[in-house]
Formats: structure tokens, sequence, C-alpha cells
């Protein structure tokens, strides 16, 4: 089991960041991974509450996420299930992930924490999921070498 | 078959979290291949344990045995680790411009809240 961690340190004091993600105003302004306008988005930031965001990517495709609040904390800690129902990747069908995000109040602003985790079996695994992510990039930055010796044999 | 690729990339990350089993990778990402014995000799445990943890490798796909004479050889095995890289890439992509975007959105806000308490505190009342 993984997670992916990203740290953004905002000049905005945690309430303001915490409304860019807990409402469908704010999840309409930056939602996805290309920069074009949201689709649509519905979000309902109480625990058990469901949000849905339609975005769309460079390449045309459409995509929406969705699922339901997990945990809403305001102005610290909004956790979210993630499912495609449509669009993502093809692999990624029918599956359900983690996404939380945690706000902490840093000299002059926010510092924003997400965890994107992908759920294993064995959710005790995740209190090691962080000591891993370097070695594993380390072994992979010689995994070109290696593929292309075993295309070889 | 999506089903089989999941539960293969759940027995890779399952794999990768224990720290012996790592540095089995990173030895074998040294060397093409290294026999069990010359592999078990670094750590402070015993070689039925290092057999373990190369079942549970060998499981996720991440080694190769091959039985050469009396001795049998490990190798790495790249294409799960390369899944599993691919599916933190495919995140990172999305979500690392997005929260650059949200920062900036949140930046804007805050300028405007500012500017709302600056003319409020002008006027106090």
């Amino acid at each position: 089991m993984t997670s992916l961690t990203l740290v953004r340190r905002i000049a905005a004091r945690p309430t303001i960041v915490f409304e860019a993600l807990s409402t469908a105003e704010g999840v309409a302004a930056w939602w996805g991974p290309d920069d074009l306008p949201v689709l649509s988005a519905e979000l309902d930031a109480r625990v058990g509450g469901a949000y849905r965001v339609r975005f769309q990517t460079l390449d045309g495709q459409q995509h929406e996420a969705f699922g339901e609040c997990l945990e809403v904390d305001p102005p610290r800690r909004l956790a979210l299930s993630w499912s495609y129902a449509f669009g993502g990747e093809p692999e990624e069908a029918r599956r359900t992930s983690r996404v939380e995000f945690d706000v902490r109040p840093i000299d002059g602003g926010a510092e924003l924490t997400l965890t994107h985790t992908r759920l294993a079996n064995e959710a005790s695994l995740a209190s090691h999921a962080q000591g891993w992510t370097g070695s594993l990039a380390k072994l992979v930055g010689r995994l070109g070498a290696l593929t292309a010796n075993s295309q070889k044999e | 078959m999506v089903n089989y690729q999941h539960r293969r990339l759940d027995r890779v990350f399952a794999a990768l979290v224990d720290p012996t089993r790592r540095a089995i990778l990173a030895r074998l990402e040294q060397e093409d291949s290294v026999a069990i014995s010359a592999l078990a000799r670094p750590f402070a445990i015993k070689l039925p344990t290092v057999m373990k943890h190369l079942d549970v490798l060998g499981e996720a796909g991440l080694i190769t045995r091959s039985k050469h004479g009396r001795t049998v050889d490990v190798r790495l095995s790249p294409a799960p680790l390369r899944e599993a890289m691919d599916w933190l890439a495919r995140y990172e992509r999305f979500w690392s411009p997005a929260l650059d975007r949200l920062a900036a959105h949140a930046e804007a806000k805050e300028r405007e809240a500012r500017a709302l308490e600056a003319r409020a505190g002008l006027k106090p009342e």
C-alpha cells in the first residue's frame, strides 16, 4: 500500500484554505490536472455527505470523480473517498482510494498537506508507507537499464 | 484482468513496506543476480527468515529465482515496480498542478478578505 503526499505553503489563513477545499465553489476553482474550467462541482461537507466533480483534461476527455466526506473537521482536516464515475485511468475503474487534506496554521498563512492513499487490504501498513517512497524512487531510477537488459535476453 | 492487476499492485506495496525487503531490493539493484546465501549475509537474520522475505517479494513479482546446481540466484524484476511508480506518478500529475491552483485561489481570497478588513478597520463602528 502506498500514499502520495504533497505539501503546499499558502499565504492564506487556514479558514480560507479550508473553504477552498470544502465548498463546491472553492473546488470548482482548482480541481483537475489541467488548467481548464471545472465542468460541475457538488460537495456536501458533512460526514457522509457526497461530492462529485466533473472535469476535463487537455486531451479532450471528461472525467468525473465522486465519493463522500469521511472526516470533516474545519478548518483542520477533510478526508474524502475517491472513485471515478467515468474517465480516469481504466485500471482505476471501480477502485476506491482515500484523499486527505490537512491544514495547519503557519506564520503568514497555512500549510496544506495532501495525502492520497491507495487502499490496501491491511490498513496497518499505512504507518510504514512513508519510509519506502524514497527507496522506491531510487530503484525506479534503474528500471530503464534493467528493462533494457531483460529485453535483450 | 483488472482485478488481478489491482491485487498484484497491492502485493507490491505490501512487499515494499518492510525495511529488510527494501534492503534486499536495493542490493539486487546493484548486482545483476545474487545467490541467496550471499543475500542473507549482511542481515542479522537467519536464512529461513530471508527465504520468507524472498517469498513475499517473489509473490509480488518483484524478484525471480533461478536454480544453478546447488545455488539459487535471485534477480530483480522491474515491471511491478514500474506499475507502482505509475500509480504515484499519475496522481502526482493530477494533484500537483491542482494544489498550485488551489494555493493561488486561496491567496486571492485572502487578499480580498484583507482588503475588506482594512476598509472595515478604517471605519471602526
